[in-house]
């Protein structure tokens, strides 16, 4: 009792001006969204171009995407955060260099959008693959004998048809990134996690911050969650009802 | 598979060849030379990752059952806190949820005296009961989703013919339903299994000396950047690798019949 009596009196210390951390919070939770959406983007990028490779590349390229997708699913995202990071800035400062420029201090936002777009990436490919594999053969083949170009196959026939299938995926993996920028935390950069952990520290108030960024993280994933259920029933549109 | 006639093409060949080249060129160029002196401290930490791997997948499908259940056919006073709980463990990152146990649960139990003079006070000082605590409750969130599936997949007959058998409730449960059910869930076991192996580094965040800890230590005390963290990433992909296996072995070992 006395515990909620004090967790009651630490409320206060999330008002947004200066005394109390609701701004750096609010501020930590832009940084995590911008970043989510940068990974996001990147990611379902290299994840169409890799399910594409992986299915109608040749076999050197099929390969090397399944050693990619492999080892990106097989080791943990902090340590592949820790070795893109340094090896990424690494390899962008050798870049520079050796073109005759001056080495530069890669931002924070930029190296998390690089290392988690990667990491999404390969999940990404493999739900676009399953995803791409479950549209008719049939409608492609017709595509095809109506003598359409490949990247116009792939925009009015292949992506559209595959969307529905991709969706609950994707949905998830958008998740997965608004999640994993916590991770950016361990190395030090300041999105909502990280702010959150200062906050308690200096305030000694843990349970009141760490619920109040729980609460932001669900919001954001309840929000999402609504969205994109939406999203499929409108790609679903026209479509035989799924049997569950 | 790889050891198939048909897996050596040629290309293959060659990329073999320059993966092994790499490999060498890492050997030769970088310096090994602290791996002696760390290998006991590494053996220990691997240990300890496969010890939290191994306990928090046991311990969360033991809760994830009750979990699923609830959800499936539990009356709604049961059924609603499960939806709840899994709803906030899937929705919110696991870090978060292991610095609130840890830093919050931490801060809070050495205030109450009879949690400081109970008998379970030195194991609660230490950091590992919470990282357990968070990589169970966060396995048994995910699986607990799983299982309302796999419950509610298993044919409705089966209950049936159960029931018409004059079965008590609890044994249709732990005859039927429930085997019938995990038989369901097998095949994504494995995969979430590798899915909490990726989790458990997170428990270095709260001072638990787990394999990638000792790469971190390794990193501070050689300053060597890549050495460290190329042998950890192989470490995991080799631990990978044998969940893979032993999942594969497990699932050829239960009989399945499609009707």
């Amino acid at each position: 009792m006395s515990g909620l009596l004090a967790a009651t009196a630490t409320l206060e210390l999330l008002q947004l001006e200066p005394p109390g951390w609701g701004a750096p919070l609010l501020r930590g939770l832009a940084s995590s969204m911008m970043i989510a959406f940068g990974a996001y983007g990147l990611g379902l990028l290299l994840g169409l171009c890799g399910a594409f490779g992986k299915l109608y590349g040749g076999p050197v390229l099929r390969d090397l995407m399944a050693v990619y997708t492999t080892v990106v699913r097989a080791v943990p995202e902090l340590v592949l955060i820790l070795i893109l990071f340094y090896a990424g800035t690494d390899a962008v400062n050798q870049v520079l260099l050796g073109l005759g420029y001056d080495r530069i201090q890669i931002s924070g936002v930029a190296a998390g959008i690089g290392v988690l777009g990667v990491v999404q990436g390969a999940y990404a490919t493999e739900v676009l693959r399953g995803a791409i594999q479950a549209v008719p053969a049939g409608q492609i083949e017709a595509a095809r004998a109506m003598g359409m170009a490949p990247a116009m196959i792939a925009r009015r026939v292949t992506l559209p048809l595959m969307l529905p299938n991709a969706l609950p995926g994707l949905g998830n993996l958008w998740l997965n990134a608004t999640k994993d920028t916590a991770l950016l935390a361990v190395v030090g950069f300041a999105e909502l996690t990280q702010t959150t952990r200062q906050a308690a520290g200096a305030t000694k108030a843990y349970f009141t911050f760490f619920m109040a960024a729980g609460v932001l993280y669900l919001t954001i994933s309840l929000i999402s969650g609504w969205i994109f259920a939406r999203m499929e029933r409108r790609a679903r549109r026209g479509m035989p009802e799924m049997r569950a | 598979m790889i050891l198939t006639r048909a897996f050596w093409q040629p290309h293959r060949i060659v990329l073999a060849a320059i993966a092994i080249a790499i490999v060498v060129f890492c050997a030769v160029t970088l310096r090994w030379d602290w791996v002696p002196k760390y290998l006991p401290l590494a053996a220990q930490g691997l240990w300890r990752t496969i010890w939290i791997l191994l306990t928090s997948v046991v311990l969360g499908l033991m809760l994830a059952i009750p979990l699923g259940l609830a959800q499936a056919v539990g009356p709604w006073f049961l059924a609603w806190p499960a939806r709840a709980f899994c709803t906030v463990i899937r929705g919110t990152p696991l870090l978060l949820q292991l610095w609130l146990l840890y830093y919050g649960l931490g801060s809070l139990f050495p205030q109450i005296p009879w949690i400081r003079q109970s008998d379970l006070w030195p194991i609660l000082r230490q950091a590992w009961p919470y990282g357990l605590l968070a990589l169970t409750l966060s396995f048994a969130g995910y699986e607990g989703e799983v299982m309302r599936g796999a419950f509610k997949g298993v044919p409705k007959g089966q209950l049936e013919a159960a029931k018409a058998m004059g079965m008590p409730r609890f044994t249709t449960l732990r005859r039927i339903w429930l085997p019938q059910a995990l038989h369901r869930v097998l095949p994504t076991l494995g995969g979430e299994t590798v899915l909490q192996l990726k989790a458990t580094p997170l428990v270095a965040t709260i001072t638990v000396v787990d394999i990638y800890a000792v790469a971190s230590r390794v990193r501070q005390d050689t300053f060597l950047t890549y050495e460290p963290l190329l042998l950890l990433a192989l470490v995991y992909m080799a631990v990978t690798a044998v969940i893979v296996v032993i999942f594969r072995w497990f699932e050829r070992r239960v009989p399945t019949r499609v009707a």
